[in-house]
Protein backbone atom coordinates (compact mmCIF):
# COMPACT_ATOMS: atom_id res chain seq x y z
CA UNK A 1 0.00 0.00 0.00
CA UNK A 2 1.52 3.70 -1.13
CA UNK A 3 1.89 5.86 1.40
CA UNK A 4 0.27 8.57 -1.06
CA UNK A 5 -2.54 6.83 -0.89
CA UNK A 6 -2.94 6.92 2.56
CA UNK A 7 -2.45 10.80 2.72
CA UNK A 8 -5.05 10.89 0.09
CA UNK A 9 -7.25 9.64 1.93
CA UNK A 10 -6.24 11.33 5.26
CA UNK A 11 -6.54 14.73 3.05
CA UNK A 12 -10.09 13.67 1.83
CA UNK A 13 -11.29 12.70 5.75
CA UNK A 14 -9.77 16.10 6.91
CA UNK A 15 -11.72 18.56 4.69
CA UNK A 16 -14.89 16.51 4.60
CA UNK A 17 -15.49 17.28 8.34
CA UNK A 18 -17.28 20.85 9.77
CA UNK A 19 -14.76 20.47 12.82
CA UNK A 20 -11.85 21.16 11.00
CA UNK A 21 -13.02 24.56 9.66
CA UNK A 22 -14.52 26.07 13.01
CA UNK A 23 -11.21 24.86 15.15
CA UNK A 24 -9.21 26.31 12.76
CA UNK A 25 -11.29 29.33 12.28
CA UNK A 26 -11.05 30.11 15.85
CA UNK A 27 -7.58 29.90 16.21
CA UNK A 28 -7.11 32.35 14.28
CA UNK A 29 -9.61 34.80 15.37
CA UNK A 30 -8.91 34.40 18.78
CA UNK A 31 -4.88 34.68 18.53
CA UNK A 32 -5.41 37.80 16.05
CA UNK A 33 -8.52 39.23 17.99
CA UNK A 34 -7.10 39.02 21.33
CA UNK A 35 -3.93 39.63 20.47
CA UNK A 36 -5.24 43.20 18.51
CA UNK A 37 -7.06 44.05 22.01
CA UNK A 38 -4.21 43.67 24.05
CA UNK A 39 -1.64 45.35 21.84
CA UNK A 40 -4.33 48.27 22.12
CA UNK A 41 -4.25 48.28 25.72
CA UNK A 42 -0.65 47.63 25.81
CA UNK A 43 0.12 51.38 24.32
CA UNK A 44 -1.45 53.33 26.62
CA UNK A 45 0.35 51.28 29.14
CA UNK A 46 4.03 52.10 27.18
CA UNK A 47 3.30 55.31 26.79
CA UNK A 48 3.09 55.73 30.51
CA UNK A 49 6.56 54.07 31.36
CA UNK A 50 9.78 55.40 32.04
CA UNK A 51 13.01 55.11 29.71
CA UNK A 52 14.04 52.23 31.44
CA UNK A 53 11.25 50.37 31.22
CA UNK A 54 10.73 50.60 27.90
CA UNK A 55 14.53 48.93 27.09
CA UNK A 56 12.49 45.75 28.11
CA UNK A 57 8.81 46.32 26.01
CA UNK A 58 8.68 43.65 23.62
CA UNK A 59 5.91 44.48 20.80
CA UNK A 60 6.46 41.62 18.93
CA UNK A 61 5.42 38.78 21.92
CA UNK A 62 2.69 41.78 23.01
CA UNK A 63 1.01 41.37 19.29
CA UNK A 64 0.89 37.30 20.13
CA UNK A 65 -0.87 37.66 23.66
CA UNK A 66 -3.47 36.05 22.74
CA UNK A 67 -2.00 33.33 21.41
CA UNK A 68 -2.69 31.95 24.89
CA UNK A 69 -6.63 31.67 23.80
CA UNK A 70 -5.90 30.77 20.17
CA UNK A 71 -3.52 27.28 21.10
CA UNK A 72 -6.84 26.16 22.39
CA UNK A 73 -8.54 26.17 19.20
CA UNK A 74 -5.56 24.19 17.90
CA UNK A 75 -5.61 21.61 20.99
CA UNK A 76 -8.99 20.73 20.08
CA UNK A 77 -8.75 20.78 16.54
CA UNK A 78 -5.53 18.59 17.44
CA UNK A 79 -7.70 16.00 19.52
CA UNK A 80 -10.56 15.84 17.00
CA UNK A 81 -8.72 15.07 14.00
CA UNK A 82 -7.16 12.07 15.97
CA UNK A 83 -9.95 11.15 18.79
CA UNK A 84 -13.28 11.12 16.20
CA UNK A 85 -11.73 7.78 15.10
CA UNK A 86 -12.10 6.60 18.44
CA UNK A 87 -15.41 8.03 19.63
CA UNK A 88 -17.11 7.69 16.43
CA UNK A 89 -16.02 4.22 15.81
CA UNK A 90 -14.66 5.28 12.54
CA UNK A 91 -10.95 3.74 13.77
CA UNK A 92 -12.05 0.01 13.26
CA UNK A 93 -13.19 0.88 9.74
CA UNK A 94 -10.04 3.10 9.23
CA UNK A 95 -7.46 0.23 10.20
CA UNK A 96 -9.17 -2.32 8.36
CA UNK A 97 -8.90 -0.44 5.34
CA UNK A 98 -5.13 0.34 6.33
CA UNK A 99 -3.89 -2.00 9.01
CA UNK A 100 -0.26 -0.32 8.52
CA UNK A 101 -1.23 1.32 11.85
CA UNK A 102 2.14 3.08 11.76
CA UNK A 103 1.04 4.62 8.21
CA UNK A 104 -2.31 5.24 9.24
CA UNK A 105 -1.33 7.35 12.02
CA UNK A 106 1.69 8.98 10.32
CA UNK A 107 -0.23 9.99 7.60
CA UNK A 108 -3.45 11.25 9.95
CA UNK A 109 -0.58 13.53 12.06
CA UNK A 110 0.98 14.13 9.18
CA UNK A 111 -1.69 15.59 7.11
CA UNK A 112 -3.13 17.48 10.15
CA UNK A 113 -0.12 18.96 10.88
CA UNK A 114 0.74 20.46 7.20
CA UNK A 115 -3.05 22.09 7.49
CA UNK A 116 -1.69 23.26 10.84
CA UNK A 117 1.29 24.72 9.68
CA UNK A 118 -0.54 26.58 6.68
CA UNK A 119 -3.57 28.11 9.17
CA UNK A 120 -0.64 28.77 11.86
CA UNK A 121 1.30 30.57 9.52
CA UNK A 122 -1.05 33.03 7.97
CA UNK A 123 -2.01 33.57 11.87
CA UNK A 124 0.68 34.74 12.63
CA UNK A 125 1.47 36.87 9.97
CA UNK A 126 -1.29 38.40 10.53
CA UNK A 127 -1.24 38.51 13.99
CA UNK A 128 2.02 40.81 13.75
CA UNK A 129 0.62 43.28 11.70
CA UNK A 130 -2.58 43.49 13.06
CA UNK A 131 -0.96 43.68 16.40
CA UNK A 132 2.14 46.12 15.42
CA UNK A 133 -0.64 48.16 14.37
CA UNK A 134 -2.31 48.79 17.03
CA UNK A 135 0.65 49.32 19.31
CA UNK A 136 1.48 52.77 17.14
CA UNK A 137 5.01 54.39 17.63
CA UNK A 138 5.73 51.21 19.89
CA UNK A 139 5.76 48.65 17.21
CA UNK A 140 8.75 46.69 15.89
CA UNK A 141 9.35 46.10 12.45
CA UNK A 142 9.95 42.74 10.67
CA UNK A 143 12.70 43.16 9.68
CA UNK A 144 14.17 44.09 13.00
CA UNK A 145 16.83 41.29 14.94
CA UNK A 146 14.71 38.33 15.60
CA UNK A 147 11.42 39.72 14.40
CA UNK A 148 10.84 37.55 11.63
CA UNK A 149 12.11 34.66 13.77
CA UNK A 150 9.91 35.38 16.55
CA UNK A 151 6.44 35.65 13.60
CA UNK A 152 7.96 32.50 12.28
CA UNK A 153 8.00 30.59 15.41
CA UNK A 154 4.70 31.46 16.36
CA UNK A 155 3.42 29.41 13.36
CA UNK A 156 6.03 26.86 14.46
CA UNK A 157 4.55 27.19 18.08
CA UNK A 158 0.72 26.61 17.55
CA UNK A 159 1.39 23.58 15.07
CA UNK A 160 3.30 22.01 17.59
CA UNK A 161 0.48 22.32 20.37
CA UNK A 162 -1.66 20.39 17.70
CA UNK A 163 0.78 17.64 17.25
CA UNK A 164 0.95 17.49 20.89
CA UNK A 165 -2.46 17.21 21.59
CA UNK A 166 -3.00 14.62 18.48
CA UNK A 167 -0.58 12.46 20.25
CA UNK A 168 -1.85 12.75 23.82
CA UNK A 169 -5.17 11.95 21.72
CA UNK A 170 -4.13 8.64 20.29
CA UNK A 171 -2.77 7.65 23.72
CA UNK A 172 -5.87 8.23 25.40
CA UNK A 173 -8.20 6.97 22.86
CA UNK A 174 -11.30 9.18 23.83
CA UNK A 175 -11.45 13.28 22.66
CA UNK A 176 -13.70 13.91 25.74
CA UNK A 177 -10.44 12.47 28.43
CA UNK A 178 -7.93 13.90 26.23
CA UNK A 179 -9.47 17.58 26.31
CA UNK A 180 -10.33 17.55 30.02
CA UNK A 181 -6.49 16.15 30.65
CA UNK A 182 -5.18 19.17 27.99
CA UNK A 183 -7.29 22.27 28.70
CA UNK A 184 -6.80 22.16 32.37
CA UNK A 185 -2.74 21.81 32.04
CA UNK A 186 -2.60 24.58 28.95
CA UNK A 187 -5.10 26.88 30.52
CA UNK A 188 -4.70 26.58 34.09
CA UNK A 189 -1.77 24.68 35.02
CA UNK A 190 1.07 25.86 33.47
CA UNK A 191 0.32 29.46 34.20
CA UNK A 192 0.11 28.91 37.58
CA UNK A 193 3.75 27.39 38.08
CA UNK A 194 5.01 29.57 35.86
CA UNK A 195 4.04 32.32 37.77
CA UNK A 196 4.63 31.00 40.78
CA UNK A 197 8.76 31.48 41.79
CA UNK A 198 9.05 28.71 43.82
CA UNK A 199 7.64 25.91 40.41
CA UNK A 200 8.72 28.36 37.94
CA UNK A 201 11.89 26.18 37.32
CA UNK A 202 9.78 23.29 36.52
CA UNK A 203 7.04 24.78 34.86
CA UNK A 204 9.66 26.03 32.35
CA UNK A 205 10.12 22.76 31.20
CA UNK A 206 6.40 22.47 30.19
CA UNK A 207 5.76 22.36 26.47
CA UNK A 208 3.72 25.82 26.51
CA UNK A 209 6.01 27.65 28.70
CA UNK A 210 8.97 26.77 26.61
CA UNK A 211 7.63 26.76 23.23
CA UNK A 212 6.31 30.49 23.78
CA UNK A 213 10.21 31.52 24.23
CA UNK A 214 10.24 31.24 20.40
CA UNK A 215 8.00 34.17 20.12
CA UNK A 216 10.18 36.79 22.34
CA UNK A 217 12.16 39.09 20.90
CA UNK A 218 13.39 41.36 23.94
CA UNK A 219 14.90 38.92 26.88
CA UNK A 220 12.86 40.18 29.90
CA UNK A 221 14.25 41.89 33.02
CA UNK A 222 14.15 38.74 35.51
CA UNK A 223 14.82 36.08 33.26
CA UNK A 224 15.52 32.52 34.37
CA UNK A 225 15.10 30.88 31.19
CA UNK A 226 18.08 28.42 30.96
CA UNK A 227 17.39 28.33 27.59
CA UNK A 228 17.11 30.51 24.36
CA UNK A 229 14.55 30.77 21.84
CA UNK A 230 15.49 27.97 19.54
CA UNK A 231 15.93 25.85 23.19
CA UNK A 232 12.58 26.39 24.63
CA UNK A 233 11.10 25.54 21.25
CA UNK A 234 13.20 22.26 20.98
CA UNK A 235 11.98 21.78 24.44
CA UNK A 236 8.45 21.56 23.18
CA UNK A 237 9.52 19.81 19.95
CA UNK A 238 10.81 16.82 22.31
CA UNK A 239 7.25 16.78 23.98
CA UNK A 240 5.61 16.20 20.74
CA UNK A 241 7.42 13.11 19.40
CA UNK A 242 7.36 12.37 22.90
CA UNK A 243 3.68 12.58 22.78
CA UNK A 244 3.03 10.99 18.85
CA UNK A 245 5.54 8.27 20.03
CA UNK A 246 3.38 6.68 22.91
CA UNK A 247 0.57 7.23 20.66
CA UNK A 248 2.02 5.27 18.16
CA UNK A 249 3.52 2.43 20.86
CA UNK A 250 -0.07 2.35 21.82
CA UNK A 251 -2.07 2.29 18.55
CA UNK A 252 0.54 -0.19 17.42
CA UNK A 253 -0.21 -2.99 20.67
CA UNK A 254 -3.34 -2.30 21.51
CA UNK A 255 -6.71 -3.55 20.24
CA UNK A 256 -8.73 -1.34 18.03
CA UNK B 1 -10.66 -18.55 1.41
CA UNK B 2 -10.22 -17.77 5.23
CA UNK B 3 -8.46 -20.28 7.30
CA UNK B 4 -8.65 -20.08 10.95
CA UNK B 5 -5.87 -22.06 12.85
CA UNK B 6 -6.22 -22.90 16.64
CA UNK B 7 -7.35 -18.76 17.02
CA UNK B 8 -7.74 -17.86 20.95
CA UNK B 9 -8.34 -14.43 22.45
CA UNK B 10 -7.85 -14.19 25.98
CA UNK B 11 -9.75 -10.66 27.91
CA UNK B 12 -7.88 -10.96 31.52
CA UNK B 13 -9.63 -14.25 33.15
CA UNK B 14 -12.14 -14.63 29.58
CA UNK B 15 -11.60 -16.77 27.09
CA UNK B 16 -13.50 -15.25 24.62
CA UNK B 17 -12.52 -17.44 21.58
CA UNK B 18 -10.81 -20.88 22.58
CA UNK B 19 -8.99 -23.05 19.94
CA UNK B 20 -10.96 -22.02 16.69
CA UNK B 21 -9.86 -23.86 13.95
CA UNK B 22 -12.44 -24.22 10.83
CA UNK B 23 -11.98 -22.76 6.99
CA UNK B 24 -14.71 -20.27 5.20
CA UNK B 25 -14.37 -21.50 1.53
CA UNK B 26 -15.43 -19.64 -1.78
CA UNK B 27 -19.00 -20.00 -3.95
CA UNK B 28 -20.98 -20.55 -0.58
CA UNK B 29 -22.41 -18.23 2.19
CA UNK B 30 -20.89 -19.64 5.48
CA UNK B 31 -23.30 -19.15 8.50
CA UNK B 32 -21.23 -17.86 11.83
CA UNK B 33 -23.44 -18.66 14.23
CA UNK B 34 -23.51 -18.49 18.27
CA UNK B 35 -25.54 -16.87 20.91
CA UNK B 36 -24.63 -13.46 22.01
CA UNK B 37 -21.37 -12.94 23.20
CA UNK B 38 -19.91 -16.33 22.02
CA UNK B 39 -17.06 -14.57 20.55
CA UNK B 40 -18.21 -14.00 16.79
CA UNK B 41 -17.82 -10.74 16.94
CA UNK B 42 -14.05 -11.39 18.48
CA UNK B 43 -13.28 -14.10 15.74
CA UNK B 44 -14.31 -11.33 12.68
CA UNK B 45 -11.71 -8.50 14.84
CA UNK B 46 -9.35 -11.04 14.91
CA UNK B 47 -9.81 -11.72 10.69
CA UNK B 48 -9.05 -8.13 9.94
CA UNK B 49 -6.15 -7.77 12.14
CA UNK B 50 -8.16 -5.57 14.48
CA UNK B 51 -7.59 -7.66 17.75
CA UNK B 52 -4.59 -9.46 17.86
CA UNK B 53 -5.03 -13.00 19.09
CA UNK B 54 -3.80 -14.66 21.98
CA UNK B 55 -2.69 -17.55 20.06
CA UNK B 56 -3.40 -18.76 16.60
CA UNK B 57 -3.82 -17.19 13.22
CA UNK B 58 -5.89 -16.38 10.55
CA UNK B 59 -5.17 -16.62 6.58
CA UNK B 60 -6.90 -14.91 4.15
CA UNK B 61 -5.72 -16.38 0.40
CA UNK B 62 -2.81 -17.71 2.36
CA UNK B 63 -1.99 -14.37 3.70
CA UNK B 64 -1.75 -12.31 6.95
CA UNK B 65 -4.50 -9.25 6.77
CA UNK B 66 -1.81 -7.27 7.37
CA UNK B 67 0.61 -7.86 4.54
CA UNK B 68 -2.48 -7.77 1.82
CA UNK B 69 -1.65 -5.51 -0.75
CA UNK B 70 -4.32 -2.54 -1.08
CA UNK B 71 -6.81 -5.20 2.06
CA UNK B 72 -10.28 -3.74 1.07
CA UNK B 73 -9.55 -5.61 -2.64
CA UNK B 74 -9.33 -8.44 -1.03
CA UNK B 75 -12.17 -8.83 1.85
CA UNK B 76 -14.99 -6.46 2.43
CA UNK B 77 -15.91 -6.12 5.50
CA UNK B 78 -19.58 -4.58 7.58
CA UNK B 79 -18.50 -5.04 11.08
CA UNK B 80 -20.12 -2.73 13.11
CA UNK B 81 -22.51 0.10 10.89
CA UNK B 82 -21.49 2.73 13.54
CA UNK B 83 -18.31 2.47 12.74
CA UNK B 84 -17.98 6.02 10.66
CA UNK B 85 -17.99 9.61 11.41
CA UNK B 86 -21.20 10.73 11.41
CA UNK B 87 -20.35 14.42 10.35
CA UNK B 88 -18.92 13.07 6.70
CA UNK B 89 -21.13 12.73 4.10
CA UNK B 90 -21.39 9.23 2.72
CA UNK B 91 -20.30 10.08 -0.62
CA UNK B 92 -16.99 11.44 1.45
CA UNK B 93 -17.17 9.00 3.66
CA UNK B 94 -16.37 6.21 0.90
CA UNK B 95 -14.48 8.18 -1.36
CA UNK B 96 -11.72 8.20 2.05
CA UNK B 97 -11.85 4.67 2.01
CA UNK B 98 -11.16 4.12 -1.56
CA UNK B 99 -8.43 6.66 -2.12
CA UNK B 100 -6.72 4.55 1.07
CA UNK B 101 -6.40 1.34 -1.47
CA UNK B 102 -6.14 2.67 -4.77
CA UNK B 103 -9.61 1.98 -5.80
CA UNK B 104 -10.72 4.83 -8.47
CA UNK B 105 -13.40 7.62 -7.00
CA UNK B 106 -15.78 5.99 -9.89
CA UNK B 107 -16.33 3.33 -7.90
CA UNK B 108 -17.92 4.92 -5.02
CA UNK B 109 -20.88 6.27 -7.30
CA UNK B 110 -21.15 2.51 -8.49
CA UNK B 111 -21.72 1.03 -4.99
CA UNK B 112 -23.98 3.80 -3.62
CA UNK B 113 -26.15 2.95 -6.80
CA UNK B 114 -26.29 -0.89 -6.19
CA UNK B 115 -27.10 0.11 -2.16
CA UNK B 116 -29.77 2.43 -2.95
CA UNK B 117 -28.08 5.59 -1.51
CA UNK B 118 -27.58 7.38 -4.63
CA UNK B 119 -30.20 10.11 -3.80
CA UNK B 120 -28.96 11.02 0.26
CA UNK B 121 -24.46 10.27 -1.12
CA UNK B 122 -24.02 14.51 0.19
CA UNK B 123 -25.89 13.85 3.33
CA UNK B 124 -23.78 13.67 6.62
CA UNK B 125 -24.28 10.14 7.67
CA UNK B 126 -25.44 11.14 11.67
CA UNK B 127 -28.95 11.21 10.46
CA UNK B 128 -28.99 7.94 8.55
CA UNK B 129 -31.37 5.22 9.77
CA UNK B 130 -30.01 1.99 11.29
CA UNK B 131 -31.11 0.42 7.74
CA UNK B 132 -29.48 3.57 5.78
CA UNK B 133 -26.46 2.48 7.74
CA UNK B 134 -26.29 -0.66 7.27
CA UNK B 135 -26.74 0.38 3.16
CA UNK B 136 -23.81 2.46 3.10
CA UNK B 137 -21.60 -0.33 5.36
CA UNK B 138 -22.01 -2.86 2.86
CA UNK B 139 -21.05 -0.10 -0.05
CA UNK B 140 -18.38 0.02 1.96
CA UNK B 141 -17.82 -3.35 2.28
CA UNK B 142 -18.49 -3.99 -1.60
CA UNK B 143 -16.20 -0.77 -2.52
CA UNK B 144 -13.01 -2.79 -3.70
CA UNK B 145 -14.64 -5.49 -5.44
CA UNK B 146 -13.70 -7.90 -2.82
CA UNK B 147 -13.65 -11.76 -3.21
CA UNK B 148 -14.20 -12.25 0.46
CA UNK B 149 -16.79 -10.36 2.31
CA UNK B 150 -17.85 -10.76 5.83
CA UNK B 151 -21.11 -9.01 7.40
CA UNK B 152 -21.73 -9.18 11.21
CA UNK B 153 -25.53 -9.33 12.43
CA UNK B 154 -26.10 -7.57 9.03
CA UNK B 155 -29.90 -8.20 9.29
CA UNK B 156 -29.96 -6.72 12.87
CA UNK B 157 -32.34 -3.75 12.86
CA UNK B 158 -33.35 -3.96 9.50
CA UNK B 159 -37.00 -3.31 7.89
CA UNK B 160 -38.28 -6.62 6.02
CA UNK B 161 -37.54 -5.54 2.43
CA UNK B 162 -34.31 -4.49 3.81
CA UNK B 163 -33.78 -8.51 5.14
CA UNK B 164 -34.67 -9.33 1.96
CA UNK B 165 -32.18 -7.57 0.28
CA UNK B 166 -29.61 -8.90 2.09
CA UNK B 167 -30.44 -12.32 2.04
CA UNK B 168 -30.49 -11.84 -1.95
CA UNK B 169 -27.16 -9.74 -1.58
CA UNK B 170 -25.87 -12.36 0.02
CA UNK B 171 -26.37 -15.68 -2.01
CA UNK B 172 -25.78 -13.58 -5.28
CA UNK B 173 -22.24 -12.67 -3.87
CA UNK B 174 -21.81 -16.28 -3.17
CA UNK B 175 -22.89 -17.27 -6.57
CA UNK B 176 -20.54 -15.32 -8.38
CA UNK B 177 -17.95 -17.49 -6.82
CA UNK B 178 -17.15 -15.34 -3.44
CA UNK B 179 -16.17 -16.15 0.01
CA UNK B 180 -19.44 -14.68 2.10
CA UNK B 181 -19.18 -15.31 5.73
CA UNK B 182 -22.04 -13.90 8.05
CA UNK B 183 -22.54 -14.00 11.70
CA UNK B 184 -25.72 -14.28 13.29
CA UNK B 185 -27.27 -15.11 16.89
CA UNK B 186 -30.84 -16.39 14.88
CA UNK B 187 -30.64 -19.97 13.24
CA UNK B 188 -34.03 -19.16 11.52
CA UNK B 189 -31.88 -16.54 9.82
CA UNK B 190 -29.23 -18.66 8.89
CA UNK B 191 -31.41 -21.59 7.48
CA UNK B 192 -32.52 -18.88 4.93
CA UNK B 193 -28.91 -18.13 3.53
CA UNK B 194 -26.29 -19.78 4.90
CA UNK B 195 -25.02 -23.39 2.78
CA UNK B 196 -22.61 -24.07 5.50
CA UNK B 197 -22.73 -23.83 9.09
CA UNK B 198 -19.96 -22.98 11.72
CA UNK B 199 -21.40 -23.01 15.27
CA UNK B 200 -19.49 -21.40 17.91
CA UNK B 201 -20.86 -21.53 22.26
CA UNK B 202 -18.40 -19.36 24.59
CA UNK B 203 -15.89 -19.22 22.15
CA UNK B 204 -15.50 -22.79 21.25
CA UNK B 205 -16.16 -24.82 18.26
CA UNK B 206 -19.30 -26.84 18.41
CA UNK B 207 -20.14 -27.86 14.84
CA UNK B 208 -18.83 -26.81 11.39
CA UNK B 209 -21.10 -29.10 8.69
CA UNK B 210 -23.31 -28.05 5.78
CA UNK B 211 -26.62 -26.48 6.40
CA UNK B 212 -27.92 -29.95 5.00
CA UNK B 213 -26.22 -32.24 7.03
CA UNK B 214 -27.35 -30.09 10.32
CA UNK B 215 -31.22 -29.67 9.55
CA UNK B 216 -30.47 -34.19 8.52
CA UNK B 217 -29.13 -34.29 12.07
CA UNK B 218 -31.10 -32.04 14.29
CA UNK B 219 -34.51 -31.81 13.09
CA UNK B 220 -36.66 -33.55 15.23
CA UNK B 221 -40.07 -34.92 13.75
CA UNK B 222 -42.49 -36.38 16.29
CA UNK B 223 -46.31 -36.80 17.04
CA UNK B 224 -48.02 -34.82 19.66
CA UNK B 225 -50.98 -36.76 21.59
CA UNK B 226 -53.84 -35.77 23.92
CA UNK B 227 -56.30 -37.46 25.21
CA UNK B 228 -59.33 -37.84 28.15
CA UNK B 229 -58.03 -41.18 28.62
CA UNK B 230 -53.97 -40.46 28.99
CA UNK B 231 -53.28 -43.74 31.02
CA UNK B 232 -54.80 -45.82 29.05
CA UNK B 233 -53.43 -44.32 25.49
CA UNK B 234 -49.94 -45.00 27.47
CA UNK B 235 -50.72 -48.60 27.83
CA UNK B 236 -51.74 -49.08 24.58
CA UNK B 237 -49.35 -47.50 23.19
CA UNK B 238 -46.43 -49.19 25.91
CA UNK B 239 -48.07 -52.28 24.64
CA UNK B 240 -47.58 -51.74 20.99
CA UNK B 241 -43.83 -51.65 21.63
CA UNK B 242 -43.44 -47.56 21.06
CA UNK B 243 -42.09 -45.21 23.13
CA UNK B 244 -43.69 -42.62 24.63
CA UNK B 245 -42.62 -39.46 26.16
CA UNK B 246 -44.94 -36.90 28.58
CA UNK B 247 -44.58 -33.57 27.92
CA UNK B 248 -45.90 -30.63 29.41
CA UNK B 249 -49.81 -29.87 29.33
CA UNK B 250 -50.96 -33.82 29.56
CA UNK B 251 -49.50 -33.97 26.41
CA UNK B 252 -47.80 -37.57 24.82
CA UNK B 253 -44.60 -37.16 22.16
CA UNK B 254 -44.20 -39.97 19.99
CA UNK B 255 -40.88 -40.00 18.08
CA UNK B 256 -40.73 -42.33 14.53
CA UNK B 257 -44.09 -43.35 14.23
CA UNK B 258 -46.50 -42.07 11.46
CA UNK B 259 -49.51 -40.58 12.93
CA UNK B 260 -51.81 -42.99 10.58
CA UNK B 261 -50.14 -45.61 12.47
CA UNK B 262 -51.01 -44.25 15.95
CA UNK B 263 -54.83 -42.80 15.17
CA UNK B 264 -55.51 -46.40 13.67
CA UNK B 265 -54.06 -47.93 17.23
CA UNK B 266 -56.33 -45.64 19.09
CA UNK B 267 -59.29 -46.22 17.16
CA UNK B 268 -58.37 -50.20 17.88
CA UNK B 269 -58.83 -49.56 21.57
CA UNK B 270 -61.79 -47.09 21.03
CA UNK B 271 -59.55 -44.25 22.77
CA UNK B 272 -60.59 -40.60 22.47
CA UNK B 273 -58.37 -38.27 21.10
CA UNK B 274 -58.39 -34.74 21.49
CA UNK B 275 -55.03 -34.06 19.40
CA UNK B 276 -52.85 -35.91 17.06
CA UNK B 277 -50.84 -33.44 15.38
CA UNK B 278 -47.05 -34.56 13.48
CA UNK B 279 -44.63 -31.75 14.58
CA UNK B 280 -41.34 -30.01 13.52
CA UNK B 281 -39.21 -29.33 15.83
CA UNK B 282 -37.98 -26.01 14.61
CA UNK B 283 -33.92 -25.93 13.54
CA UNK B 284 -34.27 -22.56 16.43
CA UNK B 285 -34.77 -25.41 18.23
CA UNK B 286 -32.15 -27.59 17.63
CA UNK B 287 -29.35 -24.58 17.76
CA UNK B 288 -30.89 -23.97 21.41
CA UNK B 289 -29.97 -27.36 22.20
CA UNK B 290 -26.75 -27.35 20.74
CA UNK B 291 -25.58 -23.93 22.52
CA UNK B 292 -27.72 -25.02 25.84
CA UNK B 293 -24.67 -25.71 27.81
CA UNK B 294 -22.70 -22.39 26.60
CA UNK B 295 -25.10 -19.59 26.33
CA UNK B 296 -23.29 -17.02 28.57
CA UNK B 297 -26.15 -14.79 29.59
CA UNK B 298 -29.05 -17.21 30.50
CA UNK B 299 -32.28 -15.85 31.66
CA UNK B 300 -33.36 -17.61 34.71
CA UNK B 301 -36.56 -18.61 34.51
CA UNK B 302 -38.86 -18.54 38.32
CA UNK B 303 -39.50 -22.36 39.50
CA UNK B 304 -43.92 -22.22 39.09
CA UNK B 305 -43.28 -21.45 35.50
CA UNK B 306 -40.65 -24.31 34.79
CA UNK B 307 -43.25 -26.03 31.81
CA UNK B 308 -42.86 -22.94 29.81
CA UNK B 309 -40.91 -24.19 27.50
CA UNK B 310 -43.43 -26.79 25.33
CA UNK B 311 -42.71 -29.87 23.63
CA UNK B 312 -39.18 -29.59 24.24
CA UNK B 313 -39.04 -29.33 27.91
CA UNK B 314 -40.21 -33.18 28.65
CA UNK B 315 -37.75 -35.43 27.37
CA UNK B 316 -37.08 -36.64 30.79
Amino acid sequence: MAVAQVLNSEWTKIKSVRSTVWTLTMAFVFTVGLGFLISLLSKDQFSKMNARELQFIDPTLTSFAGTGLGQLAMIVFGVLVVGNEYSTGMIRTSLAAVPRRGAFLFSKIGIATLLAFAVALVTSFVTFFVGQAALGRFKASIGDPGVLRAVFGGALYMTLIAVFAMGVATILRSPMLSLGILMPIFFLIAPILGGVEATRKIAQYLPDQAGTKVMQVVTPENDVAPYGPWGGFGIMVAWAALAVLCGWLVLKNRDA
Amino acid sequence: MIEVAGLSKRYGQKLAVDDLTFQVRPGIVTGFLGPNGAGKSTTMRMMLDLDRPTAGAVRIDGKRYTDLKDPLTYVGALLDAKALHGGRSAYNHLLCLAQSNGIPASRVGEVLDTVGLTAVAKKRSKGFSLGMGQRLGIAGALLGDPQILMFDEPVNGLDPEGIHWIRNLMKSLAAQGRTVFVSSHLMSEMALTADHLVVIGQGRLLADTSMADFIRTNSRSYVRLRSPQQERLRDVLHQAGITVVTAGNGTLEVDGVASEQLGELAAQHQLVLHELSPQQASLEEAFMQLTAGSVEYHAHSEPASGQGWGSTGGEN
